[in-house]
């Protein structure tokens, strides 16, 4: 009797199947084809690495591991969990520390000043809100994966040619 | 014309109503949705047309050309709408036989919505996948019209904060079959006194799990014109969808496969097989339309910015993703 019981895959830091792209008539390039899982297993942890773009709009992945530094943002930020767990701490600044019109999120120097909003614990697919002009620091006791909806900022790392399909 | 003076007919032999929007004529029968314009004419079975039909108008056009098929389809203008037969397909435009005709977005979605709510008979669902769903064929038979008029779900800034769109809960939305082994735990919140309102989370593929459509992106998240439009995906989308910018694709979970053909001609170009934690851009000069084995998570990434047409079209926007 065939099985009508299904498996949902995910994947993950460990397991992951990436696809691919069969050429008729193009270039693979133009399709800037990676895989989150690919790019955070050779990141560095924190490190904010483009997989992809669309004008100043950017998907950052991030390997979440150990705590990171204390950053904010002038505008919304929205972290996806896509493997492992993480913490996250939120701290409503006194003052903003960027301008209004600043894209991307910074680095804090030292600890935040301003009242302590609470944490979050996040585990796979998991999104949160990271509201505009907050201070915020990511934990994760394992290695994690973090895709952030955000803007092109200073940190934002391009590597394109490590890790799509050419 | 006013929207509501939609050009129809008394019901055929088969019941259903006849339609006409400037030269193009609808009509269909127990099993096929005929059109005809000026210069031609055209079938399709009325599967494939209320299932596109249906996406056309839930998205009010959507970014650039839906494509019924090789042959009918719209573009959209944002205020007018292009309907045309044949543009985008190279042995129409040699033997000009393709038709195009320009109109008020208002006048065309009437006549869609007319065309949709008179065509869909009671037991069809447009937007659920082909196993859960009677089939479209037949003679007239009722109408389905809590299906056809979903509300378009669409966060303000994300699914879950106080006042926005909510989760989904058992009471509405039970989990479908294909992900009933999705974890459906929720994200644990501490927020300090006075913050819980601003303290949001939420499990977006437990959200996922229990949608009760297919091929149907809704916003989840915004970062000004960044918008996060996830869809759960099963058997074919029903449309080849036409770019008129560069668009993203995050596979959440599972696998789909794209047909990816020239947007122009319709010639092929590649085909992209996408899993688990797989990233690609659809280029803003294709079309393409993908196929899900099982019922799959795809995260669709969107830039709405108003601009972006124009600046394509200028030349100061690539139709490529990245540089590298
Ligand atoms: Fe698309």
């Amino acid at each position: 009797m065939p099985s009508t019981s299904y498996t949902t895959e995910f994947g993950s830091l460990n397991a992951f199947a990436k696809g691919g792209i069969e050429i008729i008539d193009d270039n693979p390039k133009n399709y800037a084809f990676s895989n989150i899982f690919e790019v955070a297993g050779s990141s560095r942890p924190w490190e904010k690495v483009a997989v992809g773009k669309n004008m100043e709009y950017v998907l950052e992945v991030i390997r979440a591991e150990g705590t990171s530094e204390w950053r904010t943002c002038a505008h919304d930020e929205f972290p996806l969990v896509m493997d492992g767990e993480v913490t996250i701490e939120l701290v409503r600044l006194e003052r903003p520390a960027v301008p209004a019109d600043k894209a991307g999120s910074v680095r804090l120097a030292g600890e935040p000043v301003g009242a302590r909003m609470g944490r979050m614990v996040l585990r796979r697919g998991h999104q949160a809100l990271l509201p505009a002009h907050t201070a915020y620091r990511i934990t994760a006791t394992a290695p994690s994966v973090v895709l952030l909806q955000t803007i092109f900022g200073d940190d934002t790392v391009e590597r394109w040619a490590d890790i799509c399909l050419s | 014309m006013s929207a509501t003076e939609i050009a129809s007919t008394a019901p055929n032999k088969q019941g259903y109503r006849s339609f006409g929007l400037g030269a193009f004529h609808f009509s269909r029968d127990e099993y096929f949705v005929h059109i005809d314009w000026p210069t031609g004419k055209h079938v399709l079975s009325a599967d494939v047309f209320l299932r596109a039909l249906q996406r056309d108008v839930a998205w009010d056009f959507f970014y650039g050309t839906v494509n019924f098929d090789a042959v009918f389809g719209t573009v959209n203008h944002y205020g007018t709408v292009d309907m045309f037969a044949g543009r985008f397909n190279e042995a129409y435009r040699k033997a000009e036989l393709d038709h195009t005709e320009n109109f008020d977005t208002t006048d065309i979605r009437e006549t869609f919505k007319a065309m949709l709510e008179d065509w869909t008979n009671q037991g069809f669902d447009p937007f659920a996948s082909p196993e859960e769903t009677d089939k479209p064929f037949g003679v007239k038979d009722g109408s389905n019209t809590a299906a056809i008029t979903r509300r378009r779900v669409a966060a303000q800034r994300m699914v879950g904060v106080p006042g926005d769109e909510q989760i989904r809960t058992d009471a509405t939305h039970p989990i479908n079959r294909m992900f009933a082994d999705v974890a459906q735990d929720e994200p644990e919140l501490y927020p300090e006194p006075g913050f819980e309102d601003e303290v949001c989370a939420y499990s977006l593929f437990a959200y996922l799990s229990r949608s009760d459509v297919t091929w149907n992106p809704s916003v989840v998240s915004v970062c000004k014109a960044s918008l996060y439009c996830p869809t759960t995906e099963e058997y074919i989308l029903p449309i080849f969808h036409g770019n008129d910018r560069v668009e993203w694709f995050v596979q959440l979970s599972d696998e789909i496969t794209w047909e990816v053909q020239d947007r122009d001609t319709g010639s092929p170009r590649a085909k992209v097989t996408m899993r688990a934690g797989d990233v690609a851009a659809m280029p803003g000069d294709i079309r393409h339309q993908g196929y899900s084995p099982k019922r799959s998570m795809l995260l669709v990434w969107e830039n709405a910015s108003p601009e972006l047409p124009e600046l394509i079209r200028t030349g100061q926007a690539s139709v490529y993703p990245v540089d590298f």
